[in-house]
């Protein structure tokens, strides 16, 4: 009656594994989601100060971040593919390359960051409390959704850290690759998290 | 069915000795019944403790004026004994301990998805308490802000609530993870031939319940962290003199926290639909209806959460459909109760512990249920808000429904786990005990909500004295039936094992293994030919 079912012999089951990252992810968006509505929120009380305050960030960075992600999402997409087709030197190579994208990001990160606070920009700071309530506010999500953003940056890295020894040990092979596509699956969502920080602060005007 | 009809038992999930021995055994197994036992125990205590918060608080309440304790004492009691009650006893709920012990025997499966995941779960349950412990006995003391954590209120207030909130988070988290393992296990482990519509209605509760933990529990804990970062880092999320919204911090607490009345209580239901079933000895009325209305209040609970701010400051429409949606929300609850009763029409009822703790359930559920309506509806709310009616109420649902069902389960599904009975003529008195002083507690707060007593105070003036005296006593006969009762499960605990695979005459899968059950549950995997309650007996 239903063919689905995997035998209880076999305690591994790569659809159930991939479903329960799903759910996962769907919870992250849903995290994600909660700061979306504050943000709609605050932006419609303060349109005039949210418009100024956004061309304070500087767009080439945050566009060299959003094209370091694409490509590290393009990098880990195209490893797993590698390691179904069996190629173990080249799934590592393009996991290694997905990892040191990370790391420029989060690199340009502490830069853009360390600017804002050089600049007496950051939450609590005499300087931004002295700016006016949307200006507070704006930079408050600013600091707290990318810093966020930036935290599942880390997980992520850890999660490819993780995938990678496996790979290079063999636990995770062309026949068994379930976490490498989970951890493929989480950076996407950290990937596509970030495509909609980038326009909401630094291009709407 | 097949199978299990061998004569030699393997050893029981209590016996087995795996890699680790002693408390190792236990708190290292990711075997789901040992979880589930894990959980038990430690939500049981929690209870415990809850309970010694809410005798002093009644304590304090027995006459006007100071008793035993001064203003802020009982503002941090009453937060401190919500926090315990909501977080760390009734949303685990039956879900946590007798959802992670029943799913897998009921559906037929060896174990969860994700054995260690649920693990990690119950460590995270740990650590989210003991920080929330923490925060109890460090810093400025106690947080005393509700178990609402309200801004700005929860920016401003020099106790800890830090630490508390992000409890609380950590809480959440273990809460998706179980909600998320509970999905996948319901779609990937059911035994062949067990399709979505031969699964017992507990499953179908907890199939509602874990996509309410997974889809509502996000928003709450970004909203929690949001608390942490404005006390923390400044930032004035839902500080108003930071630009910030209060109300905003009330709708998205809201928005996790009245779906996650219903985590409370969909399982409760579940429990109490198999009791019925079991000792009316017919099967179901409405299979599909009682499976489908637990989906139901899943998807219509998610859109009722603006009830709780009528006097917050919404819009006139937005309060008229918030409390046009509220009542949409009795539809499948009274679907229930009918086919409960439905089921019982005609059956040949055997009158078990199990099946009166169901029956005390219904009572309690339904004066819970009526006196909701009078809260959804938003002329009389407006009157009543803020009295210790709202609290008469939500103790009727929460600790009347869904408390009482938590026992109800431990009852029926005991011989099962333990592989004992406890005496059955304790846990009657000890029913009638707690059903007498649970009315006793809770019936005069609704008088005394509707003449104006306002909640949350240590003190209330001399014309609320004589039934705020009859509740305290209430309380004493509460607490003390609970006690009968939780130390008649323990001393049967201590007894010797009886042959009793299914001393109820259940139709459910669980009753057709051993009691306890062995590590793997099954010797081999069950094949379902029947339909739900109607499985022969063997």
């Amino acid at each position: 009656m239903e063919q689905n079912h995997v035998a209880h012999t076999d305690h591994f089951d790569p659809v159930a594994s991939k479903i329960g990252m799903w759910l996962f992810i769907f919870t992250e968006i849903l995290l994600f989601g909660g700061l979306f509505i504050v943000y709609s929120v605050y932006r419609y009380n303060h349109q005039v100060e949210f418009h100024l305050a956004a061309e304070e960030l500087d767009v080439t960075i945050g566009l060299i971040n959003t094209i370091i992600l694409l490509i590290s999402s393009m990098t880990v997409a195209m490893s797993i593919t590698a390691l179904q087709l069996g190629n173990k030197k080249l799934t590592l190579i393009l996991l290694a390359a997905t990892i040191l994208l990370a790391l420029v990001f989060l690199v340009n990160k502490y830069f853009e960051w360390g600017a804002k606070i050089h600049h007496d920009i950051y939450p609590g700071s005499e300087f931004l409390l002295s700016l006016s309530k949307g200006d507070m506010l704006f930079f408050g999500l600013y600091f707290f959704m990318t810093g966020l953003h930036a935290l599942h940056i880390i997980a992520g890295l850890a999660l490819l850290g993780v995938v990678f020894v496996k790979v290079k040990n063999g636990t995770v092979n062309q026949n068994r690759y379930s976490l490498l596509e989970n951890g493929g699956l989480y950076w996407h969502l950290v990937d596509l998290i970030w495509i909609f920080l980038f326009p909401l602060f630094y291009l709407i005007h | 069915m097949t199978g299990n009809t061998s004569t030699h038992r393997l050893p029981s999930y209590l016996e087995y000795q795996g890699k680790y021995t002693g408390i190792l055994g236990w708190i290292l197994s990711t075997d789901h019944k040992r979880i589930a036992l894990l959980y038990l125990y430690s939500q049981l205590f929690f209870f415990l403790a809850g309970l010694v918060m809410g005798i002093f608080m009644k304590l304090e309440l027995i006459a006007p004026g100071q008793q035993i304790m001064g203003p802020q004492a009982y503002n941090a009691l009453f937060t401190v004994h919500g926090l315990t009650m909501i977080f760390l006893f009734i949303i685990p709920g039956l879900a946590a301990s007798f959802g992670n012990f029943m799913i897998p025997i009921m559906i037929g499966a060896k174990d969860v998805a994700f054995p260690k995941l649920n693990l990690f779960s119950w460590y995270l349950f740990i650590a989210g308490a003991v920080i929330i412990l923490i925060g109890i006995f460090s810093g400025d003391g106690p947080p005393d802000t509700g178990w609402t954590f309200y801004a700005p209120y929860s920016l401003k207030t020099n106790t800890n609530v830090v630490l508390s909130v992000f409890g609380a988070f950590v809480l959440g988290f273990s809460s998706i993870l179980t909600g998320l393992n509970f999905i996948v296990t319901i779609h990937r482990m059911r035994a062949p031939g067990m399709g979505f519509f031969r699964m017992p209605l507990f499953i179908w509760s907890l199939y509602g319940t874990a996509w309410i933990q997974l889809l509502a529990t996000p928003v709450v804990g970004i909203t929690f962290l949001m608390v942490v970062a404005d006390r923390m880092l400044d930032i004035g999320f839902f500080d108003p003199a930071k630009g910030g919204d209060p109300v905003l911090y009330q709708h998205l607490f809201w928005i996790y926290s009245h779906p996650a009345v219903y985590i409370m209580i969909l399982p409760a239901m579940g429990a109490i639909t198999e009791i019925i079933v079991t000792f009316s000895r017919r099967t179901v009325f409405g299979y599909k209806a009682i499976a489908m209305s637990s989906l139901a209040i899943a998807f219509v609970g998610y859109l009722v959460w603006g009830h709780h701010m009528f006097t917050s400051g919404m819009s006139e429409t937005a309060r008229l459909v918030f409390s046009f949606l509220t009542f949409l929300v009795a539809i499948p609850s009274a679907i229930k109760v009918f086919n409960w009763t439905a089921t019982m029409y005609k059956g040949s009822i055997s009158l078990e512990p199990p099946f009166w703790w169901a029956m005390a359930f219904i009572f309690i559920f339904m004066i819970g249920g009526l006196t909701g309506l009078i809260l959804g509806s938003v002329s009389t709310d407006v009157h009543v808000h803020d009295t210790v009616f709202v609290v008469a109420h939500f103790h009727y649902i929460v600790f009347g429904g869904a408390g009482i069902a938590f026992f109800a389960a431990l009852h029926y599904w005991y011989p099962k786990m333990f592989g004992k009975m406890y005496s059955k003529k304790i846990a009657n008195w000890g029913l009638i005990g707690l059903f007498v002083g649970f009315n006793t507690t809770y019936m005069p707060m609704f008088f005394l909500g509707f003449m104006g007593m306002p909640r949350r105070y240590y003190d209330y003036l001399p014309q609320f004295a004589d039934l705020n005296l009859l509740s305290t006593v209430g309380s004493w006969i509460m607490a003390a039936s609970l006690i009968v009762v939780i130390v008649n499960l323990l001393r049967a605990r201590k007894g010797t094992p009886e042959e009793m695979d299914d001393p109820w005459g259940g139709r459910t899968l669980e009753w057709k293994i051993e009691s306890p059950p062995s590590l793997e549950n099954f010797e081999e995997i069950p094949v379902i030919d029947s339909e739900p309650y109607e499985l022969k007996s063997k």
